[in-house]
């Protein structure tokens, strides 16, 4: 059988066209010399060096960085013990339902959970910030960190943990010796992932974020209205290539991991 | 020079170092141990057989303490052990699956209960190289449990649990993972690290021949109740029940109605047929129903008819040929079959019988174990 006919690779093309075309657009014209975005001038970097004088710019991003750090750390903490819990835990009074609470704001509108979130923290009087983002973008990273997160403990030999308590362990020793370093993977990809989700999440965090605090998708928002600027094509460029990174890092860590389990499995049962 | 048998079991002045008293262990509404009363003696090298789903494995964890005890009590050493965690008894597990700790060595796996023990760094260092000598490991230490056979692995586990020097060692169906030729290897290694080390040792296996081969005693499980507590020959030669005698090994049962004087018991079990004699210390009524056991290698089989107090006439069925000997399925006229086992000391071809050939079959009057239930 011919496997590369015409029709696959037209598919193919037209497919991956249709998904990365406007962003490979964009990254060439962050080079564009040229003031006007859409008139080729020649090949430059000029925007991104005006890019690092831009205070605005660089205040925005060391804000978006301080969220993203933050609220991805907060939230592989609290989405690893919802895990750990709901995998563990066995049959205890509302379990169904606390496991299907844990996986709804995957489905929630993102407009939804931001208005409900500001209405909260209107209601309990916390001043809108950098804080209010973190703890908006910790809510909805932690359910995806969960699901990573349990679909590997799912799959983890219970009776390790046992071996641990039976050699001596406390629970919480069991847990830090021996469990957590074994679903290690799958808890840094958890927070690879909640790292990317809150770097380029722009509805949630403009419902939280006060008049102090602005993320770098809300400054591009707001920059876009009055116009694109070359240099919010630089801008954008770097946070393609940033969400890539962590995107392909968490995959690989997670494939590499499975790999070596699925190699110790056949280890074991050849032996 | 002869050593004094080891059977602290008949001694009426030993303590034992475990005792279940009255223990039942409900799962729900499931009833997985009822009422058990079991006395296990330091040194002993105790096995729990049964099929799966008899209760030996929940007996184990309920020592280890994964499982709590419904009613009644477990005592280590006189003390209940019920609220003692898991991590605080003086009893380690050697696990089915091993549960080694995929992210250490070797030399890691068996230092991480030591370690637990706030133990000092050289003190650890001598105990797990002496534990790697124990079960001829040194040339592995530094390797993952990844990149060591079943073999190794297996004995990397068993090094683990005595690290710590438990007062009780359980092996949970330790061999299961192994080939026949090396699951034999280990039964012999293991009852030499049980002599070396004197630890008292719980094995929980369904496979009647491991437990006959390493066990001081053999307890025969079914439905969460003890059949049978002896020891392997007794088990073998005098179980006490039709189950016990069909769970170890081959045997041939005939019921019939029992006619007792003495010692001796004719056995009604065909019409037509001879009855057959048996010899028992037990008391049967006139009439009583009682199942006679007898293994196939104490029936002997063959062309001419001999003089014994028990033959029976019948033909060649099957022949089991498994090398050194053979397994004859002979049918008596009553189509009820009966095996009866030989060695093979003569080339095959020489054999005085074959598939369909008349033969005789007969055994002595004390070959057998008359069973009332």
């Amino acid at each position: 059988m011919k496997r590369f006919s015409w029709f696959n690779a037209t598919s193919l093309t037209f497919g991956f066209a249709f998904l990365y075309l406007p962003m490979i657009i964009l990254i060439i014209y962050s080079f564009n010399s040229s003031k006007l975005v859409t008139v080729w001038a020649g090949f430059s970097t000029r925007w991104y060096g005006e890019l690092m004088q831009n205070e605005d710019m660089l205040d925005a991003a060391w804000a978006t960085l301080k969220v993203a750090v933050f609220s991805s750390t907060l939230a592989t903490i609290l989405g690893t013990m919802a895990a750990y819990v709901l995998v563990r835990a066995g049959r205890f009074a509302g379990r169904t339902l606390f496991s299907g609470m844990i996986y709804a704001p995957l489905v929630m509108p993102e407009v939804i959970t931001g208005l409900s979130l500001l209405l909260l923290f209107i209601g309990i009087g916390l001043d809108r910030g950098i804080l209010t983002i973190v703890l908006a973008h910790t809510t909805f990273a932690m359910c995806y960190v969960s699901v990573v997160v349990s679909s590997r403990l799912t799959s983890f030999d219970r009776s390790l943990e046992e071996a641990a308590l039976d050699l001596g362990c406390s629970p919480f020793e069991a847990f830090r010796l021996v469990t957590l370093p074994i679903i290690a993977p799958a808890v840094i990809s958890g927070w690879l992932l909640a790292f990317t989700l809150s770097l380029d999440d722009l509805v949630i965090a403009s419902f939280t974020t006060g008049p102090s605090a602005t993320t770098l998708p809300i400054k591009i928002f707001s920059a876009v209205r009055l116009g694109v600027s070359p240099e919010i094509n630089a801008l954008s460029s770097i946070m393609i290539g940033l969400v890539t990174l962590g995107v392909i890092s968490a995959s690989l860590i997670s494939k590499r991991a499975a790999v070596a389990r699925a190699k110790d499995e056949q280890a074991a049962a050849g032996a | 020079m002869t050593q004094p048998a080891f059977s602290p079991w008949d001694d009426p002045a030993a303590t034992p170092l475990i005792q279940f008293r009255n223990v039942t262990k409900r799962f729900g509404t499931f009833t997985a141990i009822e009422g058990l009363s079991l006395d296990i003696f330091e040194r002993e090298f105790f096995a729990l057989l049964g099929p799966s789903g008899c209760g030996k494995t929940t007996m184990m964890r309920m020592l280890a303490g994964f499982e709590d005890v419904t009613e009644g009590q477990i005592l280590l050493n006189g003390q209940d052990i019920a609220p003692v965690p898991p991590n605080k008894r003086a009893v380690n597990m050697m696990f089915q699956s091993y549960a080694l700790f995929p992210h250490l060595s070797v030399w890691d796996n068996i230092a991480f209960g030591l370690r637990r023990d706030r133990m000092r760094k050289d003190a650890v260092a001598s105990r797990v190289d002496e534990m790697l000598r124990l079960t001829r490991l040194e040339k592995f230490a530094n390797r993952k449990p990844h990149q060591i056979s079943g073999g190794q692995r297996q004995r990397v586990a068993l090094a683990r649990s005595l690290a710590k020097a438990p007062k009780l060692l359980l092996l949970d169906e330790p061999l299961g993972a192994l080939d026949k030729k090396l699951r034999q290897d280990t039964q012999f290694e293991l009852m030499d690290i049980q002599e070396t080390t004197g630890t008292t040792f719980v094995i929980v296996t369904h496979d009647q021949e491991e437990a006959m081969t390493v066990a001081s005693r053999v307890a025969v499980m079914d439905e969460g109740k003890l059949m049978q507590v002896a020891t392997p020959d007794q088990i073998y030669e005098a179980p006490n029940s039709v189950y016990v005698a069909d769970f170890i090994g081959d045997v041939n049962i005939i019921s019939g109605r029992a006619s007792q004087s003495g010692d001796k018991v004719a056995i009604a079990w065909a019409e037509g047929e001879p009855q057959i004699q048996g010899t028992t210390s037990r008391q049967f009524a006139p009439g009583q129903t009682c199942h006679f056991a007898i293994r196939p290698e104490k029936v002997a089989i063959s062309a001419q008819k001999p003089d014994a107090p028990n033959v029976l006439r019948g033909k060649v069925l099957d022949i089991a040929y498994l090398g050194n000997i053979s397994t004859y399925h002979v049918e008596l006229p009553t189509g009820t079959i009966i095996k009866a086992q030989t060695a093979n000391t003569r080339r095959i071809a020489r054999r005085s019988f074959t598939w369909e050939d008349p033969v005789w079959i007969s055994f002595s009057d004390t070959a057998g174990v008359l069973l009332e239930h």
